[in-house]
């Protein structure tokens, strides 16, 4: 068994009266892809907030690269993040950029690199994707997909450890969400990145997943594989699995 | 019986009445605690490298230069307007000589920068306010600070300094435009040569009007950027709280305006009195 990369152990958030999570454990282990599988609204994307600390629990405990985050100050925490990247549901893109101000941008960081070596960065990270050719085009000018892909490209430039997927395929086609589950398991592939995406479509779930949980209430409602969980006897897995 | 029901109801609405005022002030309250934390964290923030100079730059030009076709057509206005409407007074005492001195006292000391500030808060604070929060309603803040940049130095400290150092510059060049107005509005009823206009303008004037007016608006400009960037930046509620943003930045930012005028108009007082 891998070791993990990152651990949440029974983590628990409440938004007023609604307790969103209420007791939710899991590990990431190196070169996998964890599937959070479940109902809109059931917590999904506030588990991986709280993982990157965005969003504190009320309890538990969250130890990412062998560090309770909850010890970490802001700069400790923005070290570790840029060892971690996250694909946003609409991609984020910063409006006020072009592609290639949104990829330069994570970089301003990195000292020590020449112009022509961030220009290759870029164009790499975008040839990844298969958008070299949006380089120069605004946020406004692309799709929902492109503004996906390059989402994710801007995330990848880091090189992150673990990747962290926010329903990455809602709101598109079928072949565009197609594209970008292939995508993401070409990132693993490549990059042996390990990752956790937040999901409500089956067939993400199936192209991408190692391991799936189901959340159900706040909790881990029922976990497997893909072909475990689709030949479940379970009513409430069945109706997911049976879409 | 009916009239103890309907006494008790009135009672209970006078309860609830109460009690929702009470909100109202509590949430007031909060809310400026709220602010002065966020101002305390600018305080903080801004001496922390890095220093973003490049995008206070940036935002200085698109604040500052950007606003000022606005800001110079109302100064232009203004000085036309205030020197029409004065002189019918200063003709019946007969000190229809003194209309630029007066003018441009009025001017320097309060209306340029008032006026200004105001419509800088207008145009600036309602575009930094929605720009704000519509990123944080589209996860852009959020995909900064998980990128491990501190959204707060990049967005907040960077248009509060632009705000800060802008607005005073905009008011010297709206006061200049305000007295070539006057200067325009005087020659329409009486003949007064560049030479003495200027030299009437300049003997009314002295430090103690120019210092302080230019100081002041470092505090407005200083209010216009904190109020709208706290706005923005806090908003959280969809895209209607992006509207929100917009409409209270104005709001609050001239209600603040108007307060630090005054606390200044007293300070200037107290020290040249």
């Amino acid at each position: 068994m891998e070791a993990a990369l990152a651990e949440i152990e029974h983590i628990k958030k409440s938004f007023g009266n609604n307790d969103v999570l209420k007791d939710i454990s899991l590990k990431i282990e190196k070169g996998k892809n964890l599937v959070v599988f479940g109902k809109s609204g059931c917590g999904k994307s506030v588990l991986i907030k709280c993982l990157v600390g965005l969003l504190v629990p009320d309890g538990g405990k969250i130890i990412v690269f062998g560090k309770d985050i909850s010890s970490l100050s802001e700069e400790e925490l923005d070290v570790l993040r840029k060892k971690i990247g996250f694909l946003f549901q609409s991609g984020a893109l910063y409006d006020s950029m072009s592609v290639r101000e949104n990829l330069e941008f994570p970089l301003r960081d990195l000292k020590g690199k020449s112009r022509e070596e961030i220009d290759s960065l870029v164009i790499e990270a975008l040839r990844n994707v298969g958008l070299e050719e949006a380089i120069d085009k605004m946020p406004s000018e692309l799709s929902g997909g492109m503004r996906k892909r390059i989402g994710l490209a801007r995330t990848l430039i880091l090189k992150p450890e673990i990747m962290l997927y926010d329903e990455p395929t809602t709101g598109l086609d079928p072949i565009t969400s197609r594209e970008i589950s292939m995508l993401i398991l070409d990132v693993q592939k490549k990059h042996n990145t390990s990752s956790i995406i937040i999901t409500h479509d089956k067939e993400c779930a199936r192209i991408t997943a190692n391991h799936i949980m189901m959340m159900k209430d706040g909790l881990i409602g029922a976990e497997g594989t893909f072909q475990e969980l689709s030949e479940s006897k379970d009513e409430w897995v069945t109706a997911f699995f049976k879409q | 019986m009916e009239d103890a029901k309907t006494v008790a109801e009135t009672k209970q609405e006078e309860v609830v009445g109460n009690l929702s005022y009470l909100k109202a002030v509590k949430a007031f309250f909060n809310e400026f605690g709220c602010l002065t934390s966020f101002t305390f964290r600018f305080f903080r923030e801004v001496f922390k490298p890095r220093y973003e100079f490049n995008e206070v730059l940036k935002q200085s030009y698109l604040i500052g230069y950007k606003s000022f076709p606005l800001i110079a057509l109302t100064a232009f206005i203004m000085g036309l307007v205030l020197t029409i409407q004065s002189r019918p007074t200063l003709v019946q005492f007969g000190a229809v000589s003194w209309l630029p001195a007066m003018v441009a006292v009025s001017l320097i000391r309060e209306l340029g920068p008032a006026i200004t500030a105001l419509v800088f808060g207008g145009k600036v604070g309602s575009g930094i306010g929605a720009e704000l929060a519509s990123m944080r309603v589209t996860e852009q803040i959020d995909a900064m600070e998980v990128s491990g940049i501190n959204p707060f130095k990049y967005l907040v400290v960077t248009r509060v300094l632009a705000t800060t150092l802008t607005l005073p510059l905009l008011v010297v060049l709206s006061d200049s435009v305000s007295l070539f107005s006057t200067y325009i509005a005087v020659n329409m009823k009486d003949n007064v040569s560049t030479p003495l206009f200027i030299s009437q303008v300049f003997q009314s004037i002295n430090f103690s009007d120019l210092f302080p007016s230019i100081i002041k608006t470092f505090f407005f400009g200083f209010a216009v950027g904190i109020v709208s960037c706290y706005m923005g930046y806090n908003s959280n509620t969809g895209t209607e709280g992006v509207g929100k943003a917009a409409n209270s930045s104005v709001v609050f930012g001239s209600i603040s305006i108007f307060v630090l005028d005054l606390i200044a108009v007293q300070i200037t007082n107290l020290i040249y009195n």
